[in-house]
């Protein structure tokens, strides 16, 4: 377990520096006029071009620069915006929300995928299962700017069932459609897996085992064969992550949600560089962070890795 | 030991004087995309305490389907019971609700499988997987369950059981593994044991080890024990009875002495031949030729007349019933008493 | 000298190269017999064929619009009515094929070529080779897809003065090759470990014809089956990065920009967000579908 645990931490070392190199990268190395780029199309002055120039060292070489940007990262130093505001601010105010949205996305995501996952997976080629799998295609195959702005536009405009927008301070019911929204992107992924795990599991020597050991259908299915179906699922929700964090940009900017994602939305759209950069730095960690903890999780679910 | 037995001692029709075990006619089929197969074809046997009954048989024979559907866990779909009865003390188990049946199990009858590895599920510690036979059939607390997985374990001989009772299945040794799949069938104390080539995936000298095991556990606790095997040689030793299967029907059954010294049916007498003998070194195996037939296109007659020497005509066309060949001996073949006594 | 399917056993006097052509050979007859292929083919070639020739379509100026048919009804070929500027939605609707479909192609094409380059690398040299390519596989993998669209995006199109397809097809191919050296590189490994390739190496074929002859037509029906995963993929990118305002530029005809700019106005009009969004849907869904059928053509534990 501790050999485990170290080689994943140092594997997650080394993907945060390459990560953050790349992105650091992609936005200054070899720019004609990296303050220009940072502020978009908008006019700047003489002072903010030096603001920005002293703030990202950007008379530096770029290795130095990008040194000190790791700095600030590692010191929770994450810049300011173009208008003025730290970004470490506009993320305090960003998470709850945005956590809010994201723990409701999961919730309902895993419940479906879970419970539609073990029906579909014990009655394999049911009518159940097959209108399952017709359904997890669609929802496959429904790009989220497709399903963001139809969604609001048909259950929050036409139908009036769910507000349209969820502005600051959104109750959780405000909530409830975005999060729909956003959970359908992990959905499908995640019910077919514990589909295929299920099916694979109930064939397993040691669910025959079970049933010798005289234990009830449910317990069987409960406790036996479901612990085992979700070690899969539990390595899908990594790359879950990085779904919803790019759903999330689009949904709530269509539900007018002020999350995170929100306001990666709004800084891209006004050109606001050192929002962007900042915000997307903040995401990358999260997202390898969670990742680790996944890992880990996987590692607690399964103890033939754990002992490895 | 004790112990109530409350929930199933009230399952009704269960007469104490009946025999143990009783499977009489048992008929099962797959039904697959691709056909139906035969696997059990009307298979009679009975088992009383104490005594040990081993099955015999080539692979695919049906001595595990066999098995399930006395355990009554046949995969099903495709498995179906069509026919026949199972009798523990007098009551027939086939027609009984899932929920009285699921009572029986563990409780009474008791079935332990040849790949302990693959049987025993791989993310519970082996002490979680015996203590929940006590927490759900007798309602114990965690803590007691624990305390009893122990004693269990330590019954079946697992060094320093207290310190592994948390440990993972993949943790074990192959014999160890086997150990704890027997502490399981043995924790609730049931009156008949199911072995399903319970030795097959070890080592030689831990086979011994596990069927010396076995046989001392049915000693002490006066257990029917059915042994399935495909292996004659492991049989002489440890069984009272035997019971040889062919293309889904038990073809012989009779007294182990018997049996190794007058078989009464060709296919026992070819099986007997093909054991390799120490004091027959060099010689050719004796290997039955010819083989076992599909289970959707069993021949009519005896179905093992297209690989019998002493086949004649009758046995293309009517099918033997099992001939009394001595008393508690049967014998599915026609020509039984030229088997007996060729030498 | 002897043919290495011979040495190695394998039934019949077949050479080792037909082994992948029967392979499609099989694939192909499954994939006709297959309802989701047929459906998902024809979808694909109408949408391919709107993307070349719109004007088959509709005989409208897509770039025709005045605001004094704004948000009015269906008329004449204009069967979607007009968006908030006055243009003909169901004309902006079919010219939106073409940025979308160059831009999924191009972009899938640079991904594949470097998905290819790096796995076969990977997976045929092996040793410190293979742990470094995978370890920048991992890096770019450790960041989210859509997150490091928006940054390439940004930087690339900044001194464009065009539409930004090039910006957008090479940052969706630049970002988007990693599912694809994966999968070439392990069934280069398993290839490689084959017995008919050892064989052919013992028999003293070199790199090359290993890997032409032997290596490369194992890797085909998986990557196909990616690349065209990732074809759906980069197209609902596309949108999402048009959507973002960050994608396509200007007054490019773009299902993704039509959406978002719909998508304000959608009290006044549903029909402008409404059929770029179902022509978006369905191109991704029919080349997922493809995708799906092919998969299970060239999947041999099903047949
Ligand atoms: N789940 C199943 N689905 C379909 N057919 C089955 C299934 N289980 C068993 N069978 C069929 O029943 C036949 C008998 O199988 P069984 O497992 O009883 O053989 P066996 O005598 O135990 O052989 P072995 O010595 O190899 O264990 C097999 O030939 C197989 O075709
Ligand atoms: S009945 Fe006939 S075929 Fe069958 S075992 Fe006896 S002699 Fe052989
Ligand atoms: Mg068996």
């Amino acid at each position: 377990m501790f050999r485990y645990i170290l080689r994943r931490l140092l594997q997650m070392v080394l993907t945060f520096f390459g990560a953050t190199f790349i992105v650091y990268a992609l936005m200054f190395a070899n720019q004609d006029d990296p303050v220009q780029a940072l502020a978009g199309d908008r006019p700047i002055t003489d002072s903010q071009r030096q603001i920005l120039t002293e703030r990202y060292h950007l008379d530096e070489p770029f290795l130095q620069q990008y040194r000190y940007y790791m700095e600030g990262l590692l010191t929770g130093d994450f810049g300011t915006s173009l208008t003025g505001r730290r970004i470490s601010d506009m993320m305090a105010d960003a998470w709850p929300v945005t956590i809010k949205l994201a723990l409701l996305a999961i919730v309902i995501a895993a419940t479906v995928a879970i419970t539609a996952g073990v029906v579909s997976g014990i009655r394999r080629a049911g009518t159940f299962d097959n209108v399952t799998l017709v359904l997890t295609l669609v929802i496959l195959c429904l790009p989220i700017v497709v399903l963001a702005p139809l969604a609001r536009l048909v259950f929050g405009v036409q139908l009036g069932w769910f507000p349209p927008t969820a502005g600051r301070d959104a109750s959780w019911w405000a909530l409830l459609l975005p999060a729909i929204v956003l959970g359908s992107l992990v959905v499908a992924t995640q019910l077919r897996v514990t589909r295929s795990a299920v099916a694979e599991n109930l064939r397993a020597d040691y669910v025959r085992t079970a049933r010798a050991k005289g234990l009830s259908g449910r317990r069987v299915i409960g406790v036996h064969v479901l612990r085992n179906s979700l070690i899969p699922v539990v390595t899908l929700v990594g790359v879950d992550i990085g779904n919803l964090m790019s759903g999330a940009i689009v949904t709530e900017g269509v539900f007018n949600i002020p999350g995170v994602g929100f306001n990666l939305f709004r800084g891209i759209t006004t050109e606001d560089g050192p929002l962007v950069v900042g915000f997307v730095s903040i995401l990358v960690i999260v997202f390898l962070v969670v990742n680790l903890v996944v890992d880990l999780l996987y590692a607690a679910l399964d103890p033939r890795i754990r002992y490895a | 030991m004790t112990e109530i037995r409350a929930e199933t001692d009230v399952l009704p029709g269960v007469d104490r004087a009946a025999p143990l075990l009783e499977v009489t006619d048992l008929h099962v089929e797959f039904r697959t995309r691709y056909g139906v197969a035969h696997a059990v074809n009307g298979v009679n046997f009975r088992v009383s305490p104490g005594e040990t009954l081993a099955i015999l048989g080539e692979s695919g024979c049906g001595k595990s389907v066999t098995a399930q559907a006395v355990m009554g866990i046949l995969d099903s779909p495709p498995g179906h019971v069509t026919g026949g009865e199972v009798r523990y003390r007098g009551l027939d188990l086939l027609p009984l609700p899932e929920e009285q049946r699921r009572r029986v199990r563990a409780n009474r009858i008791a079935m332990i499988f040849q790949d302990a590895l693959s049987a025993l599920n791989p993310v519970y510690t082996v002490g979680f997987q015996l203590g929940e036979l006590f927490r759900v059939h007798r309602g114990m607390s965690r803590r007691d369950a624990r305390k009893r997985a122990v004693e269990l374990l330590d019954q079946v001989q697992i060094p320093l059981a207290k310190a592994r009772i948390g440990d993972y299945p993949h943790q074990f040794s192959g014999g160890m593994r086997q150990r704890v799949m027997i502490a399981m069938a043995l924790a609730l104390d049931p009156e008949v044991l199911i072995a399903d080539e319970p030795t097959t995936a070890l080592d030689v000298t831990v086979q011994a080890q596990i069927m010396g095991l076995l046989a001392e556990q049915q000693r002490q606790r006066n257990m029917g024990l059915i042994l399935i095997t495909h292996d004659m040689g492991v049989v002489a030793d440890v069984a009272d009875r035997i019971a040889v299967m062919y293309a889904g029907k038990v073809v012989e059954e009779a007294p182990v002495h018997d049996i190794y010294a007058r078989p009464a049916h060709p296919y026992t007498r070819a099986l007997l031949e093909s054991i390799p003998r120490l004091d027959h070194k060099g010689g050719q195996l004796n290997v039955i030729r010819g083989l076992p037939p599909a289970l959707d296109a069993i021949p009519a007659g005896c179905p093992f007349h297209p690989r019998c020497d002493y086949a004649q005509d009758a046995c293309r066309h009517d099918p033997p019933p099992p001939y009394a060949v001595a008393p508690g001996r049967t014998a599915r073949c026609h020509f039984w008493r030229e088997v007996v006594g060729d030498e | 000298m002897r043919d290495p399917g011979v040495v190695t056993g394998v039934a019949g006097p077949a050479p080792a190269a037909d082994r992948p052509r029967g392979l499609a050979g099989d694939a192909w007859r499954d994939l006709r017999r297959s309802r989701t292929f047929w459906i998902a083919a024809v979808l694909v070639a109408l949408f391919l064929v709107m993307a070349a020739f719109p004007a088959l379509f509709t005989p409208a100026d897509p770039r025709a619009c005045t605001l004094d048919r704004q948000y009015d009804g269906p008329s004449g070929t204009a069967f979607f009515g007009y968006d908030f500027q006055g243009c003909d939605t169901y004309a902006r609707t079919v010219y939106g094929a073409r940025n979308s479909i160059t831009v999924g192609i191009l972009a899938t094409l640079i991904a594949g070529v470097i998905g290819l380059v790096v796995g076969l690398a990977a997976g045929y040299l092996g040793g410190w080779a293979d742990a470094v390519l995978s370890r920048v596989v991992d890096v770019v993998l450790g960041i989210p897809f859509l997150l490091g669209a928006i940054v390439l995006a940004r930087r690339l199109s900044q001194n464009a003065s065009d539409d930004g397809v090039l910006a957008v097809v090479l940052t969706l191919g630049l970002l988007g090759w990693t599912t694809a050296a994966r999968v070439v590189r392990s069934s280069v490994i398993s290839a490689k470990n084959q017995d008919y390739v050892a064989a052919a190496r013992m028999l003293g074929a070199g790199p090359a014809r290993l890997m032409m002859r032997h290596i490369l037509p194992n890797s085909v029906a998986p990557f196909i089956v990616v690349l065209t995963v990732l074809l759906g993929a980069n197209i609902a990118t596309e949108a999402t990065l048009s959507f973002l305002g960050i994608g396509l530029q200007g007054d490019a005809i773009s299902w993704g920009i039509a959406i978002n700019e719909s998508g304000r106005f959608v009290r006044s009009a549903a029909a402008p967000l409404v059929w770029p969004s179902v022509f978006l849907a369905l191109t991704v869904l029919a080349v997922i579908m493809l995708g799906d059928a092919i998969r299970d053509a060239f999947d041999p534990k099903l047949r």
